[in-house]
């Protein structure tokens, strides 16, 4: 096997800002910071329950053009996908992460860091059929 | 304040994702891709979030109520069922088509392209239908509950 493209020192830093936003916004808010729970949430939301969701929300691009601002854009930002993809893939991901109550930082950080036996099963399962998936499409398909 | 919070959180959250690389599908990918060339990155994000994070727990479990509001919204279900793992089993299938799992896929709204356009309209359009079948019913429901009472 291969190494290729590593940085983990950035990996590290990146990480941890990740997760002073979640331990903040659980000690302050009280709040969950999964991303796909705060985003399904506020398409039909509770009375009272939407500025904060959408506060949230924007703060993600606003962060991430702040950050890349500051330190340059060092990691770069490729869509391979064809368009094809991009149309099964969204649906999927949309549809897939409300069904199973969360994502990458809902599930994966969050819930693991609560400990709970739910998020830590469903990232083993998305993570499993996420590297299957690329798996076929690069090695078996070869296409993408 | 609780609003104020949360922008504040959702800044530093989207911060960390742009410099730990997770908003370049290519990245996420090649850590997914553990056949080919293999960057290991992502598992020190996972890493990195994940101590902050339950630092951030532990503190909560010993705090009677966030700063800002009266009560922790927790998810409380420990079972195992059907949705969990077939949501989870899709949302892995999408993730390694395209490389963009929700939060990046946000985050990189900064520099929209016609493709992540494309990409978050069809996310978008693939939560409003789980919501649309699922969250409406009760809702009419208990609105009208609440009328008749």
């Amino acid at each position: 096997m291969t190494i290729a493209g590593f940085t983990p020192l950035a990996g590290l830093l990146g990480g941890a800002l990740i997760g002073l936003g979640s331990a903040v916004l659980l000690l302050a808010n009280g709040r969950i910071a999964g991303v796909s729970g705060i985003l399904g949430r506020s398409l039909f939301p509770e009375r009272g329950d939407l500025a904060w969701r959408l506060a949230f929300l924007v703060g993600l691009p606003a962060g991430a053009a702040l950050a890349t601002h500051l330190a340059g854009d060092v990691h770069g930002f490729a869509i391979t996908g064809s368009p094809v993809l991009l149309v099964a893939g969204g649906p999927l991901v949309g549809f897939g992460t409300q069904l199973g109550s969360g994502c990458t930082s809902g599930h994966g950080v969050c819930g693991i860091a609560r400990g709970s036996r739910r998020s830590i099963v469903a990232t083993v399962v998305f993570m499993a059929t996420a590297a299957v998936t690329v798996f076929v499409m690069r090695h078996v398909v070869g296409g993408a | 304040m609780q609003v104020v919070a949360a922008l504040l959180c959702g800044l530093v959250f989207g911060a960390g994702l742009a410099v730990s690389g997770m908003t370049n599908p290519a990245k996420v990918l090649a850590f997914l891709d553990v056949a080919g060339p293999w960057d290991p990155t992502l598992a020190l994000v996972m890493g990195g979030a994940l101590a902050v994070s339950a630092a951030g727990v532990a503190l909560a479990r010993r705090s009677l109520r966030p700063w800002l509001a009266e009560t922790f919204a927790l998810p409380t279900r420990r079972d195992l069922d059907r949705d969990l793992l077939l949501g989870a089993a899709l949302f892995g299938v999408g993730w390694g088509l395209v490389g963009l799992c929700p939060g990046p896929a946000l985050a990189n709204l900064f520099r929209p392209s016609g493709e992540l356009l494309l990409y978050v309209g069809a996310l978008l359009g693939g939560a409003l239908l789980h919501r649309l079948a699922t969250q409406r019913p009760p809702a009419a429901a208990s609105v009208s509950a609440a009328e008749r009472s």
